[in-house]
């Protein structure tokens, strides 16, 4: 999957830190962290609360600024110390706690991207958006206000509505923390068709080992707050995945070690007085 | 039977319906069981109010019979007069009260957006805002060339405090993912504003309209009273200096139902400005 040459979406992280209010209570959220996600890649980053995950997403989404290193999209430079570019639309980013817009209906939310660049036609997206919940079974729906979703709903439009700029890297911040474990494994499918589909770059954090595994090739583990790359695991299982492969023997060992690395973590985590553990 | 089936799929399939069938809807809305829970509770008042003049309960002895009320208020009703009055009062809410939205949400919406603007204007504003609309009545009669004008000024003194600060709590409210989302998605700044802070403050505006109408009214009967020439404050408390009490009532009555009036107004203009907003 993670041959695509022709496919942008290619995101390095080179030695990055970042330090909140550094003149004041000078909170140290990411050290020195390097790593390589490569163009069509699913990279799934696990570590404790707190430890620094979304902090990352920020910086490759252009939501905030970094204290050292760079990062590099495709070779260009997009963030550093003295270089911050804005949010832009190929990379787009589904939030840990939702984003769509309530006043908007499930048409308009998907179509809104497009249409605000100037993309598409307001005909286009609408046909396009049409396509894609007819694709995954969500016909019916384009007239109902977010509210009136189901929270699992409501994620799979916000995905859509990332697709449809046909973004180089889709973000997910713990996109189905909260779901149920039916409603997870739905989701997993969904996710799972939508990129086998149209394979790009995906920066997924979860909490969900399973998750992890089951839906990454690459599994990042951080550590505990300051965060550092703890340990990178390639996941070689074949695609596209069922759930089946949760009893296979090579899921299991692979479980296995992603969960040993995390438990160290989490301890040390438990005994820094963090509360929560990953 | 056969003939309301035909009229039936004929309302099914003209989008204009006709005018019986328009009547019809109509009168649904009106006669159906959660109206007549309200009647019944109306009607209820009316006996123990009855109760309470018939058994002479000790200080409410000069309380008029609700049947003496009923009698004037269907007098004063047929004359223009009554109507005039209750246009006066409605005519000053309405200038009033728009003049303060116009002016108190675009003042709301700078002082969420821009926090310079706010570190300049808000201490000024917490300073004037706890100075109560009726505390304003004395200066108003004296600056404004006319009462009419001192009137407007202070119902539009007090809708507008109410609404500034639910402009900026509105504003304040608006979770920051949406911008970012709205950012990620390709938005300017200028559709920031208009797709996502206006609409997103919302619900706030509109709950400053709630609270404000009612603040307007409140301040409209006390200005009216002290100040005005006319108006549903100024009959109820020209009866009083009469000792009209049944019209004193009837004087009350026609300000609850006038307030009620625009309160169903701005709960019309709330929704017609929200449909994504759950009916409950």
């Amino acid at each position: 999957m993670a041959d695509g040459q022709q496919t942008p979406g290619a995101i390095s992280i080179r030695h990055v830190s970042k330090i909140y209010d550094p003149e004041g209570v000078h909170v140290e959220a990411m050290r020195d962290c390097t790593f390589d996600i490569a163009a069509g890649e699913f990279a799934v980053i696990v570590g404790p609360s707190g430890c620094g995950k979304t902090t990352l997403l920020n910086a490759i989404a252009g939501f905030d600024n970094i204290t050292a290193g760079e990062i590099y999209l495709d070779g260009e430079l997009i963030s550093s110390t003295r270089h911050q570019i804005k949010p832009n639309v190929d990379r787009m980013v589904v939030f840990q706690n939702g984003a769509l817009f309530p006043w908007k209906t499930v048409l308009q939310n998907i179509t809104y991207g497009p249409i605000v660049q100037g993309r598409m036609s307001k005909k286009e997206a609408v046909a396009r958006a049409r396509e894609m919940l007819d694709m995954v079974c969500l016909t019916g729906l384009e007239d109902k206000y977010p509210e009136e979703l189901s929270s699992g709903v409501q994620r799979r439009v916000e995905i859509l509505g990332a697709l449809i700029n046909e973004p180089r890297v889709v973000m997910l911040d713990e996109p189905f923390r909260g779901l149920d474990a039916v409603a997870k494994t739905v989701m997993h499918e969904f996710l799972m068709q939508l990129f086998c589909a149209s394979p790009r770059t995906m920066f997924f954090i979860t909490h969900d080992l399973d998750e992890a595994i089951f839906l990454g090739n690459k599994v990042v583990i951080m550590t505990t707050r300051p965060a550092q790359i703890k340990k990178i695991v390639t996941v070689d299982l074949p695609w596209p995945r069922e759930h089946s492969i949760m009893n296979s023997k090579r899921y299991i060992d692979l479980k296995r070690e992603v969960l040993d690395a995390v438990h160290e973590e989490a301890k040390k985590a438990f005994e820094a007085g963090e509360r929560e553990m990953a | 039977m056969s003939v309301t089936v035909s009229e039936s799929r004929n309302v099914v399939q003209r989008p204009t319906k006709s005018t019986p069938a328009r009547l019809k809807i109509l009168l649904k809305k009106v006669f159906n069981f959660r109206s007549l829970r309200g009647v019944v509770s109306i009607l209820v008042f009316a006996a123990l109010w009855q109760l309470v003049v018939y058994y002479k309960v000790p200080y409410l002895k000069n309380l008029p019979y609700p049947r003496d009320v009923a009698y004037d208020a269907g007098t004063a009703a047929i004359t223009s007069d009554y109507w005039i009055h209750w246009g006066k009062s409605l005519m000053r809410i309405f200038i009033g009260f728009i003049a303060a939205q116009l002016i108190g949400i675009p003042i709301g919406l700078a002082m969420g957006i821009s926090k310079t603007f706010k570190q300049f204007t808000f201490p000024l504003f917490e300073i004037l805002r706890p100075i109560p609309p009726i505390a304003w009545i004395p200066l108003a009669i004296l600056f404004w060339p006319t009462r009419e004008l001192s009137i407007y000024f202070l119902v539009f003194i007090g809708a507008f405090y109410i609404q500034v600060i639910n402009v900026i709590q509105g504003v304040s409210n608006i979770s920051v993912n949406l911008k970012w989302a709205a950012l990620s998605l390709g938005a300017k700044p200028r559709d920031i504003f208009w797709r996502i802070l206006l609409p997103g403050s919302l619900p706030s505006i509109i709950t400053g309209m709630t609270v404000g109408m009612g603040v307007a009214w409140n301040v409209l009967i006390a200005a009216e009273m002290i100040a005005a020439k006319g108006g549903l404050g100024r009959t109820t408390w020209e009866a009083y200096t009469n000792h009209n009490i049944p019209f004193i009532v009837v004087g009350m009555v026609s300000i609850g139902l006038a307030g009620s009036f625009c309160s169903v107004l701005v709960r019309w203009v709330g929704k017609k400005a929200m449909p994504w907003t759950k009916k409950f």
